[in-house]
């Protein structure tokens, strides 16, 4: 019972370390002091007014809504074509050729936004939306794929089978038979990618211009040349819309009940 | 909402469900056609996941002029083996922190009720929705010689600014919170799969606590221990933004020097050797692990 006890004890301290640290960041986008420190002195809401009226920030804002809600239609659209594909068929190599589409997740940021850069100046797509977008598609992705295909397997064959003898064609039975089955995890997949491109920042950092910045980009530079408080009211807005989008996937998943057979 | 499901007895309405003659169904000429589906993505993935890659690959060995000088220039250089050396101790020390850190937790994930396992799942997952940029900046401040833990070793203990950020320590301390789920869940989900039984068998035999847990749990753990710690090493071999932000200019990673290279001083050739280096380093622990480790899969960290 003790040992249970003190392994408890243990646990609150991890998640302790895990989420206190992050929450500093609330009081310090209050602080009055134009300085980046904790605790802050005074209360203020300067800092978002800073935000809310500087034009640079807004654009940057603007800039990562549009990419993240672009990648969102073009990763889930394309990622719930291949997933489909790949359940309906049966080869050998398949698991290589789905190997293939995740592999952006364990290739090292770095490498593949160098790769990107060099490309992208060839392609003149440097600082383009289509180039965030692409990029973002790249690593967002994996994520829908596993998500759907997961969503897929708990699927029955046979309701799709008895929508096809009832007459439904190929697409009818995908939009009302199949789609409204997976909606769980094509939601969460869709909202996984959404944050993935929101805070992404490796190789957004590299397919920058000054004229087109993401947030992520202008967090960082402003952190690494500045010394701008502004950044920490900033930090708080990217973290709730984070942390909301992933509650509602979370929310999404947890309807899906584990299929049994 | 439900998903309808079928057992294993079910064989009966499987058949009618799947017509007279299941074979010519999946057989037939139609089977390619879904395999169409698979083209936007394969067309995406193929030009801007594999054509970078391969264009990484090609600038190594032709730029400035064809040939490996490149390479000569990566492993020739000592203070590039510097860089090396210090990204695999960090990679290294950061997947023992987190291996210590995860395998108490996720142990107890396994005694405690569903209600409480959901809430320390809960706990676990809810980090990884907050950007590395935001914890970064966090650390940032708690870190820094006037922040709050300074700050509390100086009015507690007298001790003067102890350097915490712009050190190994802060690097590390950083990387661990980032990369502690990618140990936590597959440990978990290898010990959910332990029979609780073999313990108390095990002190019924007369073994120690210390001997049950080194003899027949941890061997059990294994799988877990293997694919959280190649998440968790492979993810940490690419860090950028945590060293660059809370390590020193002394001490860069392999991620900052081939950022240095191509951004600041224009050597794409040697930037993209270190590139593929970095590269063919995961890969080849991916493979060697995946060998070891008949039943892991080669993307561990793909199920977060």
């Amino acid at each position: 019972m003790t040992s249970k006890r003190l392994l408890g004890v243990f646990a609150v301290l991890i998640v302790l370390w895990l989420i206190v640290p992050t929450l500093v960041i609330i009081p310090m986008s209050f602080n009055e002091a134009p300085s980046f420190n904790f605790p802050p002195k005074g209360f203020s809401t300067r800092w978002y007014e800073n935000f809310f009226t500087d034009p640079n920030w807004l654009e940057s804002l603007f800039v990562s809504l549009q990419v993240a809600v672009l990648t969102m239609l073009v990763a889930t659209t394309v990622g719930v074509l291949a997933s489909l594909g790949l359940s309906k068929v049966k080869f050998r190599g398949k698991g290589l050729l789905e190997g293939y589409f995740l592999l952006p997740l364990i290739v090292p940021g770095i490498v593949l936004a160098v790769g990107l850069y060099s490309l992208f100046l060839r392609l003149d797509l440097l600082g383009t939306l289509p180039g965030f977008v692409l990029a973002h598609t790249i690593v967002s992705m994996p994520l829908v794929i596993t998500n759907v295909m997961a969503s897929l397997q708990g699927l029955d064959p046979r309701l799709e089978q008895a929508s096809a003898s009832l007459g439904g064609g190929r697409v009818r039975t995908f939009f009302s038979i199949t789609l409204p089955l997976i909606a769980p995890g094509v939601t969460a997949g869709a909202l996984f990618a959404f944050v993935t491109s929101f805070d992404e920042v490796i190789l957004s950092l590299f397919i920058q211009s000054p004229n087109l910045q993401t947030l992520p980009v202008k967090i960082f530079n402003s952190v690494t040349q500045t010394n701008d408080p502004t950044v920490a009211a900033v930090a708080v807005i990217t973290m709730f819309t984070s942390v909301i989008v992933m509650l509602v996937a979370q929310f999404a998943t947890r309807k899906r009940k584990r299929p049994v057979a | 909402m439900t998903t309808p499901t079928f057992t294993e007895g079910d064989v009966s309405t499987r058949a009618i469900a799947l017509g007279a003659d299941p074979k010519a169904r999946s057989r037939g000429p139609k089977n390619w056609r879904p395999l169409l589906l698979l083209i936007p993505a394969f067309v995406i993935v193929s030009l801007f996941f594999l054509a970078p890659l391969g264009d990484v690959f090609v600038r190594s060995v032709t730029d400035p002029q064809p040939g490996l000088q490149n390479y000569e220039w990566l492993f020739g250089t000592p203070a590039n083996l510097n860089v090396v050396l210090r990204t695999f101790g960090t990679a290294i020390l950061v997947t023992v922190v987190c291996l210590l850190l995860a395998y108490p937790y996720a142990y107890l994930m396994t005694i405690v009720t569903d209600r409480t396992r959901n809430l320390m799942q809960l706990f676990i997952m809810m980090p990884l929705w907050t950007s590395i940029l935001v914890r970064t900046l966090a650390w940032m401040v708690l870190l820094q010689d006037t922040g709050p833990i300074n700050g509390i070793l100086a009015a507690w203990f007298g001790i003067g600014p102890v350097p915490l950020i712009r050190t190994t320590f802060g690097v590390a301390l950083g990387m661990s919170q980032v990369l502690l789920p990618f140990m936590v869940l597959p440990l978990y989900s290898s010990m959910a799969k332990i029979d609780k039984r073999l313990l108390p068998a095990a002190s019924n035999l007369g073994a120690k606590p210390v001997t049950a847990f080194f003899t027949v749990y941890l061997p059990l753990s294994k799988p877990g221990i293997f694919s959280g710690g190649v998440t968790v090493f492979i993810l940490g071999l690419g860090f950028y933004i945590i060293p660059a932000l809370l390590g020193s200019s002394k001490e860069i990673m392999i991620s900052a020097l081939i950022q240095q290279q191509i951004s600041v001083f224009l050597m794409w050739g040697q930037g993209t050797a270190l590139g593929i280096f970095l590269l063919v380093c995961t890969i080849l622990i991916l493979v060697v692990v995946s060998r070891l480790n008949k039943n892991g899969s080669l993307f561990p960290g793909v199920d977060r």
